[in-house]
């Protein structure tokens, strides 16, 4: 029994040598063949063998990896079915890339235990060792759904569940329409208005596909410290950052405005900043410095902001905790910038070389965009690395985001086609439906229930 | 042996879902006794005057198109009817009718008495006599035994009824009739798990009392139009009914006498459906809503009764007075019944098969509000698969369980028998995965075909079915092979309606995909006369325009329905399942489904599970439960 295509990355995640795409199922061959040039297609190579040649990105015809691909034709294969493996060697990136592909191609993100569970159900694995099967399938699914949590919590989940909540409105404004065609207090949804608000969802998903095209989607965000002297700005960037729509409340309990942390969103960018306490209580870090909490917490900073003072050249004081975080990813900012210069940049640039500038006064708010942009460069380049990123279940999250995506543009096409609402509905409805199961959630009532807490309905 | 008198299937209730099962049950050959309280109340409508209606609407076509009589007896006796939705797309049009309610019920009541395997008498039901938990029989309240092979259970609000008015609790049948009182208490006895429901009603007006200048007038459609596939005598005399609205008057008055209002006082303990609020809940949930609707549905042609719709309320008799007065058009209005709530016992319908049998008690039915639905269709649709499904029982027939993909009706059971629910379950277009399959013009051609294999649809009907069919089927196909030139007269005729000129010949079936196209234009640029029926052509341009969604959707069914096809023993012992999670296990053990895709249904099993599950099943040594 052939079943759908499924496709994983079979080997440990992280920086091994090499990492295997595994797709096994009825169109393993097909979908492989889709992606890879070689001398021959995978199709008409013999079974049992391993063949050089190229995974390319169709749709841009860019040579995305140099790989070795295994062909192994049913029956005599782990699941009994077609498989092919792909072996590449670019690094964890790269890996996903082509992971991502298969499933944009056609196959299925492979569901814990799913190739043992087929090798079962296709016979390869004998009676008695289904117990065995069926508790590597538990013991599979409890672990994908520990990272899963880990990585669900925070940000991305509060998103996701708010862009979920806004197809929603939309959807329970068809449908109020269509079950209740007497109710007046709802204005009749036209294509043009799901056309428009099916954009803006799209919208809002190729955002999220796009701050986790590098495999960045954040959970935490950045761990960030605010480092300078007394009164050099700490306070005022600290408020900036804070300001009214830049605040992030969190849903961790405790994490309130006096404990240590505070979440922010600096062009997109999630930043857990650190310590954000010791900046308001003494405003005195540098003195604390010998704290080693304080150095703790600069060590293990992802990105370290340090404030130096336009008005005051560079102290002794202030090279010494600079050279002990040279290799760290640091911005200097050079505030207060309406007072008299005594700082010398030019020195300061030649002195710590790998550490950008940007000026700034931040009371003004002069500069504090360049500082934004700053932030975002050095995070989409690359060369800010998040500790807390991990790519399995990504892949899970961006297939079912680029699912979503194609859903929607789906509904989009049909309602510039001119398709009545509830069959546009159709697609609209999946789109929830599989942004439900990035975040896990149960779907079945849920639509039912924001009918009636939106609208008064009934006889 | 007794000389007690004996029956294949007895009825308790002759509401809207007992009708629907004792017919089918008696239409497939079985003698059956159909119960009531009271023989004039045979299908009495005690709330709304209406049928149909989105997705309930499509319900009846189902019921019709399964043999059933809702539909037939709505066409004869309706006061007005229209198609809902047609602005929309066609999966979701459905038709409403108001109904003359004493008509309808003496309509049915004459059906029931012509159906020659049917006895109905006047007599209420105390106890279900079981031996072995297997039913035997009935005994009435004056002691009588019927002796029967099964019971199938249409009580409504009946079970324990009490009806609750301002800070007045009695009890009472809906409507004020005697409440099913040892009934209820057997049920529970016999430890069925058993919640409180509520509903209520609107007041009633005389129309004469009526200033019908104040209100906006809602006419039905003057085009002929049926439930049912085989009526062929149309009523287009119709009444109209009237729209008006609530003033900040009237919630005024609302919220100062909230204390008064049994929903508010603490009084009701059972939980309502949020979709058939009462006016106090209406006010005080959306208390931002300056007025709400009110509809004005006469009662009947013979009557000046007038439901008041969107005023459904337990208020004391004398506030709902004041509460009339301040709307228009009712400020000097008479009222005739008063609007009251009403509790009633009802099964949680986890404890029911998707056949409709009870888990506990075998040969032993229900349908209906017991099963916590609300709703005169719901209820038909029940009653309808609860008497197929006794019969079906007894003549060694495998049960009929619709899929969702198949009907409303199928949604409805399935909904109800694996996730339960926790207030009384209304349908809505939106509880359907499938919909645009699920369409209300083509419920003959997705269920006459069943109907037929359990003998309830007549050869006459069948081979119209089947001439219906074949030339839709017939019309898709040459459309397939018709090529349409870009001549002068096709140019025209798309120009006229507003497309784009064709640059090739295209085939008709591509053409009428178009959005501007439907058949009677592409036949128009062939130059042919439609010969089709209107309900054919229909068909064949629906299914040719949604093609697309159609084969989407069909997909997604070809999937459940592989998963519908891995069946689980029904005795499959679940605790030595140890790789189950604890949740799953103990909501499949409640459960118990039938097959896979049921199980994946239900909340609380993950697909982890599920995998479990096939490869347990899958290993072949299942472990059952003992009896």
């Amino acid at each position: 029994m052939q079943l759908e295509t499924i496709s994983s990355i079979s080997t440990p995640v992280g920086e091994g040598a090499i990492a295997i795409v595994r797709l096994s199922g009825i169109d393993a061959l097909e979908i492989a063949d889709k992606l890879y040039k070689g001398n021959k297609s995978l199709s008409e190579v013999d079974t049992h063998t391993i063949n050089y040649g190229h995974i390319i990105d169709p749709s841009t015809a860019e040579t995305v990896e140099e790989v070795m691909a295994a062909v192994m034709k049913a029956p005599k294969t782990y699941t009994r079915e077609d498989i092919v493996e792909i072996n590449c060697h670019g690094g964890v990136h790269t890996v996903n890339r082509v992971l991502q592909l298969t499933l944009k191609h056609g196959a299925r993100m492979a569901e814990p235990g799913e190739f043992t569970k087929r090798a079962f159900l296709n016979g390869r694995i004998d009676l008695s060792q289904a117990e065995g099967v069926m508790d590597f399938i538990r013991s599979k699914t409890t672990e994908a759904s520990k990272v899963a949590n880990q990585q669900m919590q925070g940000r991305l989940k509060t998103y996701i569940e708010s862009l979920r909540q806004s197809v929603l409105n939309i959807l329970a404004q068809v449908e109020v329409n269509i079950d209740y065609p007497e109710y007046d207090d709802v204005e009749e949804t036209t294509t043009s208005f799901l056309l428009d608000e099916a954009k803006k969802v799209e919208q809002e998903i190729e955002q999220l596909l796009k701050s986790s095209s590098e495999g960045k989607i954040l959970r935490e965000g950045l761990s960030t410290v605010i480092v300078g002297k007394p009164n050099v700005g700490k306070s005022s960037l600290l408020n900036y950052f804070i300001q009214d729509d830049k605040a992030i409340v969190t849903e961790v309990a405790g994490t309130t405005r006096d404990t240590l942390e505070e979440y922010v969103n600096v062009n997109g960018i999630p930043l857990k900043l650190v310590d954000t306490a010791g900046i308001r209580d003494t405003d005195d870090i540098v003195e604390k410095i010998g704290v080693e909490r304080s150095r703790e917490a600069l060590k293990n900073s992802e990105l370290i902001l340090y404030l130096l003072n336009n008005n005051e050249a560079l102290t002794a004081e202030d090279m010494e905790i600079l050279d002990s975080i040279a290799d760290q990813k640091v911005i200097l900012i050079v505030n207060k910038l309406d007072l008299d210069n005594r700082l010398d940049i030019a020195d300061l640039e030649s002195r710590y070389p790998g550490m950008p500038v940007v000026k700034t006064s931040i009371v003004n708010s002069t500069g504090v965009d360049e500082l934004e942009e700053k932030i975002a460069d050095l995070f989409f380049d690359g060369s800010i690395q998040s500790t807390d990123s991990t790519y399995v279940s990504n892949n899970r999250h961006i297939s079912l985001l680029e699912q979503a995506k194609q859903a929607v543009s789906d509904a989009m096409d049909s309602a510039e086609m001119d398709i009545p609402v509830d069959i546009i509905q159709i697609d609209l409805v999946k789109t929830w439906e599989l942004l439900g199961e990035v975040i896990g959630e149960d779907v079945s009532e849920q639509l039912i229930d924001q009918l009636f807490s939106q609208f008064c309905l009934g006889k | 042996m007794t000389d007690n008198m004996k029956y294949d299937v007895v009825v308790i209730g002759a509401g809207h879902a007992g009708v629907e099962a004792g017919l089918a049950s008696a239409r497939k050959g079985l003698s059956t006794l159909m119960l009531t309280i009271n023989l004039d109340n045979i299908a009495f409508m005690p709330c709304n005057p209406s049928v149909g209606g989105p997705a309930k609407g499509i319900v009846v076509r189902e019921v019709d198109a399964l043999g059933g009589e809702m539909a037939k007896v709505i066409d004869k006796t309706h006061i007005q009817m229209r198609m809902l939705n047609t602005g929309k797309g066609p999966a979701v049009r459905a038709l409403r009718a108001q109904a003359d309610k004493v008509f309808y019920q003496q309509e049915m009541k004459r059906v029931l008495e012509d159906e020659p395997n049917l006895d109905i008498l006047q007599g209420m039901v105390d106890e279900i006599i079981i031996e072995d938990e297997t039913v035997k029989g009935i005994r009435t309240n004056i002691g009588t035994i019927y002796d029967a092979e099964t019971v199938i259970v249409t009580t409504g609000t009946f079970l324990r009824g009490e009806i609750i008015l301002g800070d007045l609790k009695y009890s009472s049948g809906p409507n004020h009739q005697m409440p099913s009182v040892p009934l209820a208490d057997q049920l529970k006895d016999l430890g069925f798990d058993i919640v409180r429901f509520k509903t209520g009603t609107p007041p009633r007006v005389n129309s004469d009392s009526i200033d019908y200048d104040k209100t906006e007038i809602q006419p039905g459609d003057d085009t002929p139009m049926a439930f049912s596939f085989e009526t062929t005598d149309f009523i287009l005399d119709q009444l109209p009914c009237w729209l008006t609205y609530t003033t900040e008057n009237t919630h005024m008055i609302i919220n100062d006498n909230l204390h008064l209002s049994a929903m508010y006082s603490g009084m009701v303990k059972g939980t309502g459906p949020r979709y058939c609020p009462s006016i106090e809940d209406k006010v005080v949930r959306f208390d931002d809503k300056p007025r709400h609707q009110i509809f004005l549905e006469p009662e009947g042609r013979n009557t000046k009764e007038v439901y008041v719709q969107g005023l459904s309320t337990s208020m004391p008799e004398n506030v709902q007075r004041q509460m009339l007065s301040t709307v228009p058009g009712l400020e000097n209005a008479r009222m005739m019944r008063a609007g009251y709530a009403i509790e009633y016992d009802s099964l949680v319908p986890t404890q029911i098969w998707p056949s409709l049998e009870t888990k506990k008690i075998k040969n032993l039915f229900t349908a209906g509000q017991i099963n916590g639905t609300s709703g005169y269709e719901e209820a038909a649709g029940q009653g309808l698969i609860a008497g197929v499904n006794a019969a079906a029982k007894l003549l060694g027939e495998e049960p009929m369980i619709l899929s969702r993909s198949e009907a409303y009706i199928g949604v409805l059971v399935d909904d109800l028998v694996t996730k339960g629910t926790s207030e009384p379950y209304r349908l809505l277009t939106s509880r359907a995965e499938y919909r645009l399959l699920l369409r209300h013009d083509n419920a003959d051609l997705r269920l006459t075909e069943k109907g037929r294999e359990y003998g309830l649809i007549s050869d006459e009907r069948y081979d119209a079915y089947n001439v219906k069919s074949a030339n839709i089927e017939a019309e898709m196909n040459r459309l397939q092979t018709v090529r349409i030139k870009p001549n002068e007269r096709a140019q025209s005729i798309i120009e006229q309606r507003g497309g784009t000129q064709l640059k090739d010949g295209i085939l008709a079936y591509d053409l009428m995909k178009r959005p501007e196209m439907n058949y009677e234009s592409i036949m128009e640029i062939l130059g042919e006369d439609i010969v089709l029926a209107q309900s054919e052509f229909e068909q064949v341009e629906i299914q040719i325009k949604y093609d697309g969604y159609i084969k989407k959707s069909l997909a997604q069914v070809d999937k459940m329905n592989r998963m519908e096809k891995k069946k689980i023993p029904a005795d499959i012992d679940y605790d030595a399942v140890h790789s189950l999670a604890t949740e799953a296990r103990d909501r499949l053990k409640k459960v118990k489904p039938l097959d896979i895709a049921q199980a994946s249904r239900i909340s609380g099993v993950n697909p982890a599970d599920i995998s479990i599950l096939l490869v347990y099943i899958e290993q072949g040594n299942v472990k059952r439960v003992e009896a």
